[in-house]
């Protein structure tokens, strides 16, 4: 017997007292080695910030590993792997956390670090996926999922070098569009 | 390497979910993207996801209505319900979360205009774990209806939101549940706008035997979120 899947509703202008955290973009502390900001901004169709969206994170550790019993590999514990983050008046928003280690595919080739992203916002009556890759990545170049979009669509998925870690800024809508994903 | 087995998740079917373009709610407009999503696999980050809650969630998080000194005006309501798959198996331990309006219609927030008034003893943001059979429940005071500027004379069909972790990335959630007979529901294209034969999944029933003797009554809502393939894909 199947059972019917609940439907998605937006998550409305009226959230961020409810579903951020004080410790919501510390993916990892402060303390950790290697621990880099990956910040943006989200932008929607007509290039303005989107001040009430909300940006989740979920990647694995530095080892590759999940805190997650499903992983087939042993769940390694203690690496929460997940930030959320609210954008502010200007659209921003930004998680604390270190890059992840190389994650098989479901052929077994290795994919390139990434983090799983999910933007909710008033105005999205689904969520919507995406990927954030890592500039200066080797490994960038055999992935699956980026070889398999053409170059302008996968340079909106590369975060940029910043000062204190990585740049990644989210276009909702319209010209440099940032790719997502269904899943 | 090591055999990896990776049991995968289910798609959503169609008529399942609102389509993200769906211009009779407003802010859909320029905030749906144009592109088609491109179909990511099922690999180990997204058949995982975050196991959130030890530490996070306190007894008190799921009685709203004892969250201050006093006690919060409005028709005090248990709801109550399961987290299932689309196989009918529980979802255990894991986070519900749980916002909205008070009883006049106002959201504690701090960009919420409607004049209408706050209510000191009222935040309106609950959160629990699933037991080991899935349930949840939450006691909480019924949130009025409130107007917004989505077209001429606009209110929101009453409503209680919901974020939904389940086990994985892909089966992260957000909802709203609705109350039956809402007379409100015809002109709110939020509720309208998910596949009609679907728009009942998100309506809560009454449930007299949940309701607490001259204290509350009570709803049921069950909640499904997709379920895995039947066959592990495996890579090696």
């Amino acid at each position: 017997m199947s059972f019917g899947l609940t439907p998605s509703q937006t998550v409305g202008p009226f959230f961020s007292h409810a579903l951020t955290w004080l410790d919501g973009p510390d993916v990892v502390p402060e303390s950790e080695p290697g621990a880099f900001w990956l910040r943006g901004r989200v932008f929607d169709g007509a290039g303005e910030p989107v001040p009430d969206a909300l940006v989740e994170s979920w990647q694995a550790s530095p080892e590759g590993r999940f805190d997650h019993p499903d992983d087939p590999r042993g769940a390694v514990s203690g690496f929460r792997g997940y930030g959320r983050s609210a954008t502010d008046d200007e659209g921003r928003w930004g998680i604390r956390t270190v890059l992840p280690g190389r994650v098989p595919g479901v052929d077994g080739r290795l994919q390139a670090p990434h983090i799983d992203l999910s933007v909710f916002a008033r105005g999205l009556l689904d969520r919507v996926v995406t990927r954030v890759y890592f500039a200066g990545q080797p490994a960038n170049a055999e992935d699956p999922v980026l070889s398999a979009l053409s170059s302008d669509r996968r340079e909106t998925l590369v975060a940029a070098v910043a000062q204190d870690g990585y740049v990644f800024d989210i276009r909702l809508q319209g010209e440099r569009e940032t790719v997502f994903f269904s899943v | 390497m090591t055999d990896l087995v990776v049991p995968g998740y289910r798609r959503d079917p169609g008529g399942t979910h609102p389509p993200l373009a769906s211009p009779g709610y407003g802010s859909t407009v320029l905030r749906a993207p144009h592109q088609a999503p491109v179909p990511l696999p099922h690999t180990l980050t997204e058949i995982t996801g975050p196991v959130l809650g030890e530490g996070r969630v306190l007894p008190t998080d799921s009685d709203l209505t004892r969250q201050h000194d006093g006690e919060p005006l409005g028709e005090r309501i248990i709801v109550h319900g399961r987290v299932l798959d689309s196989d009918g198996r529980a979802v255990p331990d894991t986070l519900v979360e749980l916002w909205q309006a008070n009883s006049a219609g106002r959201y504690a927030h701090a960009r919420d205009q409607h004049p209408a008034p706050l209510d000191p003893n009222f935040t309106g943001v609950g959160r629990c774990l699933t037991d080991s059979t899935g349930r949840y429940r939450f006691v909480t005071i019924k949130p009025g209806a409130y107007p917004w500027r989505n077209h001429e004379n606009a209110w929101r069909a009453t409503h209680l939101h919901f974020s939904l972790f389940g086990r994985a990335f892909v089966q992260r959630l957000v909802t709203q549940m609705y109350f039956p007979g809402d007379p409100l529901f015809f002109q709110d294209p939020i509720y309208n706008a998910v596949p009609e034969a679907a728009r009942g999944r998100m309506i809560s029933s009454f449930d007299l035997s949940e309701t607490e003797p001259e204290w509350a009554l009570a709803y049921r809502f069950d909640i499904v979120l997709r379920g895995r393939e039947q066959t592990p894909v495996e890579t090696s």
